[in-house]
């Protein structure tokens, strides 16, 4: 039970601490906004800004969110497909790879001349985020307890009963896995493509603000903007976690508290 | 009595060669008597496992033959560990072979509970495997392979992993839904006090490559309880079948 209250308290006390410095420093030393804001300029900026600030929130996770579940969908599927078809796999699995390891900086780009600016930004937090769900998946469909196989094969199983109530449901930790790493994935690609958007873009995305605010020497909305990212990031990922937790909760070691 | 059962399935020079070229059966043969308890025994790497599995059809013999007296029958298979699927509830693991076989839900669910009740589990069905002892995991993988009531059950080494008092309880337990049941039994184990407790015949395998070296009868009627284990014509079948498996290792060691 204390190791829960420290677990919470601590961080807290030590955010505490740091915003006193930041504020403490931008005093003493009387650090104009334009250089280094406050925390409190930050925290009214994000007040006075709520209206615009959240809309172009919105716009960001919507992005972020359509593309993790496309994300989501096209590794599992083609993962499925990876594993049900040796060809399948043999034919695009280096593509796959090749997407993964060219940096997706240097890809939105490119994307952008061919692309309207919402899909492309759609199509940069799907290739950051496809990739775990896929390797992931991949693995967890491979990784099937070699005596339950044989016992499915006793009972003249057929291939998508394996499928189903064999493969799936032994890779799930592994899918789960996959896909919290995707959604923090999925949020930089799609911050990535905002940025290299930027003022050229039309969008109104958190990232096109940051880049917006950096032009405009607008700091303090830089940093709002920067905050509500980082929230929204930890919001993903703790979802995510929360949602893993609850599948597992009954039979998986990783969700399972241990006895002592 | 057994002798006069008819043979429900014979393995004629039964051999298998696996793909890196070990041999692990050889001119292997083998009749298994109808409602019989039979043990093959011998050290391991002898091939008794591949033998086990090529009977159920989940290994190709590489040459002979096997012949079933009424075509291939249904058989039931314990593996050495529970092989539970973890993430499904004790019922629906002992349910999954008639689920894969699209069986009527509501009749699966009832011969998935007869089954946990010949096995003692009817208080767990609702438990996780990862919530039960390595006895009553043993437990839940015999009463799925029972579920189906097959023709023959079929058993490698399944108690190998468990302490002696467990092991003990689950002999007679085994034997208790054996004789229930009337089916055929096919147990293999490399336990010598195990084969002659359970069994009416024990198969003595030599190692590498695995061939029958003999069999010994173990003409003690059942029910047997505590008072066969203790007694000195247990011990003394267990010294007739301690001396026939040294003589098999030897045997494969010369060759």
């Amino acid at each position: 039970m204390t190791a829960r209250i420290l677990r919470v308290m601590l961080p807290m006390v030590f955010l505490g601490i740091f915003v006193l410095c930041w504020e403490l420093l931008v005093r003493i030393f009387a650090i104009p906004p334009f250089v280094l804001p406050g925390p409190g300029i930050v925290l009214m900026t994000l007040i006075s800004d709520a209206g615009l600030l959240w809309n172009s929130l919105l716009v960001t996770l919507t992005l972020t969110c359509e593309g993790f579940l496309l994300a989501a969908f096209g590794g599992i599927v083609l993962a499925i497909a990876f594993n049900q078809w040796r060809l399948v796999e043999y034919s695009l699995y280096p593509y796959a790879v090749i997407l993964q390891v060219t940096p997706i900086v240097a890809i939105a780009p490119l994307l952008l001349i061919y692309l309207p600016q919402p899909i492309a930004v759609l199509s940069c937090a799907w290739i950051v985020a496809f990739f775990p769900i896929l390797a992931n998946t991949t693995l967890g469909l491979n990784s099937v307890d070699h005596n339950l196989l044989a016992l499915f094969e006793l009972y003249k199983a057929s291939r998508w009963q394996v499928l189903w109530n064999l493969k799936l449901p032994s890779a799930l930790p592994q899918i789960l896995a996959g896909l919290r790493i995707a959604g923090g994935l999925s949020l930089i690609g799609a911050v990535v493509a905002e940025i290299a958007a930027g003022s050229a873009g039309a969008g109104s995305g958190l990232a096109y603000r940051i880049a917006e605010s950096g032009y405009r020497l607008n700091i303090p909305r830089m940093f709002a903007a920067l905050l509500l990212l980082s929230l929204a990031g930890v919001t993903i990922f703790f979802s995510l976690a929360a949602i893993s937790h609850f599948a597992l909760r009954r039979w998986h070691e990783s969700a399972v508290k241990r006895e002592v | 009595m057994t002798s006069r059962a008819a043979i429900v399935v014979s393995l004629r020079n039964v051999g298998k060669t696996f793909e890196r070229g070990t041999v692990a059966l050889e001119a292997f043969d083998l009749d298994v008597r109808e409602g019989e308890f039979v043990s093959l025994l011998g050290p391991s790497g002898c091939g008794k496992s591949t033998a086990l599995r090529i009977i159920a059809g989940l290994s190709v013999a590489s040459a002979g033959s096997i012949e079933w007296a009424k075509g291939p029958g249904s058989v039931g298979f314990v593996f050495q560990e529970p092989t539970l699927m973890p993430w499904a509830t004790i019922a629906a693991n002992v349910q999954l072979p008639l689920k894969l076989a699209r069986a009527d839900k509501y009749k699966s669910r009832i011969a998935a509970s007869a089954a946990l009740a010949r096995v003692g589990l009817t208080n767990f069905s609702q438990a996780y495997p990862r919530e039960l002892s390595g006895g009553m995991k043993m437990r839940a993988s015999i009463a799925r392979a029972l579920v189906t009531e097959p023709q023959m059950l079929l058993m490698d080494e399944p108690f190998a992993a468990l302490d002696e008092i467990t092991r003990f309880k689950l002999n007679n337990d085994l034997l208790a839904v054996w004789q229930d049941m009337q089916r055929t039994a096919i147990f293999v184990t490399h336990s010598v006090f195990e084969s002659v407790y359970l069994s009416q015949r024990i198969v003595i395998m030599t190692p590498r490559p695995g061939r029958v070296f003999t069999e010994i009868a173990v003409p003690v009627p059942y029910p047997r309880d505590e008072n066969f284990r203790t007694s000195a014509e247990y011990a003394a079948l267990c010294r007739q079948v301690t001396h026939a498996l040294a003589d098999a290792i030897a045997t494969g060691e010369a060759s």
